[in-house]
C-alpha cells in the first residue's frame, strides 16, 4: 500500500552520447498518509492543552481523599500549567476536550476504513517478535532485521497509546457528567475514582509521550520528518 | 492513500517538491495558534464552552435519577464542608424571610417558609459535586421545585428560573432541570433544619448540578424567559450549564 520512490541523481552523458541510467541514491517510503499526520499534530496540540489546563485544574484540590481534613498529594507549579485560575483552566480543558476526541475519532476511522492499522496494530503475531526487540533495546542484544515500518515493540507501544487515549475520554467523560454516565462510572468505582483513573491515566500517557520522544531523536531527522511530509527517506527496511 | 507521485524515480529537486505539497497541506494545524492570539483567545474559549454546554444540555435525561446512597455512605455532617463566594452567614432574619416569587408566574408574591413545607417533602442521600474536584455524600431534604413551580402557577415553557440571594449572589437554572425530580428547595440537611452556614432558611439542592449552581440564603426566585444576568461564578468565566 505504501508507496515506494528512488531519488536519483542523473549520470553525465557517456562519450558516445548515450545517456547513462541515473545512479540511485535514496529510497524513500510514504509511510504517514496525511489524515494520519493531521491527527497527530492537531491531537499534539490538544494532548498539551488537556494536560496543561487538567493539572491547573487539580491545583484547585490536588488531593484524592477527603475534602475535611485536606490531605493534598502534590503541589503541581503554576509555571507547568494552562489557564491561570480554575476557571480559565476548564475552559481550556472543556473547549480541547473536543478536539481531543475529534481527532481520535477520525484517526481511529481512518486507520479502519483505510487498513493503514495493519502497518500499526499490535496482534499476537507480533508477540514472538517482543522479546528480541527489548534485548536489543534495553540489553544491548542484536538488532532483529526490520521487515515492516514498525517494529513489535512500537506496535506495542502505538496500539497503548490508542488504548490510553481512549481511557482518558471515558474516565474523563465520568468526571464532566457523573450522573448522565453513571454505568460507566459504577465500572470505575462512581465520581470519586474516576477522577483517581482520570489521573493516573494522564501520567501513563506522559510516560508514552516520553519514550516516544526519546525514540524520535534516536531515530533520527528522516523519521521525524516523514510525520511532516509523510515520505520517508531511507528506511531501514 | 499514497498521493499520487510523477513517477517512481525522481531527482533530488522534484523529492524535494513532492515533501514540500505534502508538508503544506498540514498548515491547518496552524489554525490552532488562534487560541495562542491573546485577541482571540478570550472569545474562542468562550465560544468553546459554549459548545460544551450545548453539549452537556442534550445529555441531560429528564427522568434519570442521580445515584442515591445508604445513610452509611453519608459524609458526617462536620465534614460537610461549607463554601462561599463571600460570607457564611448573611444574617438573614428567619422571622421577616420569605421568597420574592415573580416571573412568567401566575401566582407572584411573597411565599413563607410554612407554605413551602406544606408541599410533600423529598429526602435524599446524594452526591455533592464541587466544581474543585471534591465530593461529599449528603443528606438533604426539602420540596420539589417542580411542586413549587406547580404552586406558583409557573409557565414551565419558560427556559430559565432564576434566583437571587442574601449574599448578593445569584443563579440560573434551565427549565429541565428546574423540573427533575431530585431538584429540591432544600430546607433541612441530615433531618435537621438547614444551618445559616449551609445556605438557611432555603437554598437550592440538585443532584444534576455542579456545587455552583447550588445557590444558598435564597431571597427571589423568578420564572423567565430571557436571562438578565446568568450566574455570580458564570460571570467570572464558569460554565453556565455544568450538569453532572
Amino acid at each position: 500500500m505504501s508507496a515506494v520512490i528512488e531519488i536519483v541523481q542523473p549520470n553525465a552523458s557517456a562519450a558516445d552520447g548515450e545517456q547513462a541510467p541515473p545512479s540511485v541514491v535514496a529510497r524513500a517510503v510514504y509511510e504517514h498518509p496525511f489524515i494520519v499526520r493531521l491527527c497527530h499534530w492537531v491531537n499534539t496540540v490538544a494532548l498539551f492543552v488537556m494536560i496543561g489546563s487538567g493539572l491547573q485544574i487539580f491545583r484547585a484540590f490536588p488531593s484524592f481523599g477527603a475534602k475535611i481534613p485536606q490531605k493534598d498529594l502534590l503541589h503541581w507549579p503554576k509555571a507547568f500549567a494552562i489557564g491561570g485560575w480554575l476557571g480559565g483552566a476548564l475552559q481550556w480543558h472543556l473547549t480541547f476536550m473536543w478536539i481531543y476526541m475529534a481527532t481520535g475519532l477520525l484517526y481511529v476511522a481512518y486507520q479502519i476504513f483505510s487498513g493503514n492499522y495493519r502497518q500499526v496494530l499490535f496482534t499476537h503475531r507480533d508477540l514472538p517478535g517482543v522479546w528480541p526487540m527489548v534485548k536489543h533495546y534495553f540489553f544491548f542484544g542484536e538488532k532483529p532485521p526490520a521487515r515492516e515500518a514498525y517494529n513489535p515493540l512500537q506496535k506495542q507501544a502505538y496500539t497503548t497509546a490508542i488504548i490510553l487515549g481512549f481511557l482518558s475520554v471515558v474516565t474523563g467523560l465520568v468526571v464532566w457528567k457523573p450522573v448522565q454516565f453513571s454505568w460507566l462510572g459504577w465500572l470505575m468505582g462512581g465520581f470519586h475514582y474516576a477522577r483517581i483513573w482520570h489521573f493516573a491515566v494522564m501520567w501513563a500517557i506522559l510516560l508514552f509521550v516520553f519514550g516516544h520522544l526519546v525514540m524520535v531523536i534516536l531515530h533520527g531527522w528522516n523519521n521525524f520528518v516523514s510525520m511532516l511530509t509523510g515520505w520517508k527517506k531511507d528506511p531501514e527496511y | 492513500m499514497s498521493p499520487k507521485v510523477p513517477k517512481q524515480q525522481l531527482d533530488a529537486r522534484q523529492f524535494r517538491s513532492v515533501s514540500r505539497r505534502e508538508l503544506l497541506k498540514l498548515t491547518p494545524v496552524l489554525a490552532l495558534g488562534a487560541f495562542a492570539i491573546p485577541k482571540l483567545q478570550k472569545g474562542l474559549l468562550k465560544k468553546g464552552l459554549g459548545f460544551n454546554d450545548g453539549a452537556a444540555e442534550r445529555l441531560f435525561r429528564r427522568g434519570h435519577l442521580a445515584q442515591t446512597f445508604d445513610q452509611s455512605e453519608l459524609t458526617p455532617f462536620e465534614k460537610f464542608p461549607i463554601n462561599d463566594y463571600d460570607i457564611d452567614d448573611p444574617g438573614v432574619i428567619f422571622e421577616n424571610w420569605s421568597l420574592t416569587v415573580g416571573g412568567a408566574v401566575a401566582k407572584a408574591g411573597e411565599y413563607k417558609l410554612e407554605q413551602i413545607k406544606q408541599l410533600p417533602i423529598t429526602r435524599q442521600n446524594t452526591r455533592h459535586v464541587c466544581i474543585e474536584g471534591w465530593d461529599v455524600i449528603g443528606r438533604f431534604g426539602g420540596a420539589r421545585l417542580s411542586d413549587f413551580l406547580a404552586l406558583i402557577g409557573a409557565d414551565t415553557t419558560a427556559r430559565f428560573v432564576t434566583v437571587e440571594c442574601a449574599d448578593d449572589y445569584y443563579e440560573s437554572l434551565d427549565m429541565a432541570t428546574a423540573l427533575h425530580p431530585q431538584t429540591l428547595l432544600c430546607y433541612e440537611m441530615y433531618e435537621q433544619p438547614l444551618t445559616r452556614e449551609h445556605g438557611a432558611p432555603l437554598r437550592l439542592q440538585i443532584p444534576t448540578k455542579v456545587g455552583y449552581k447550588q445557590a444558598k440564603y435564597l431571597t427571589d426566585l423568578k420564572v423567565t424567559h430571557v436571562l438578565d444576568r446568568v450566574g455570580y461564578w458564570e460571570d467570572q468565566g464558569y460554565s453556565w450549564f455544568y450538569g453532572m
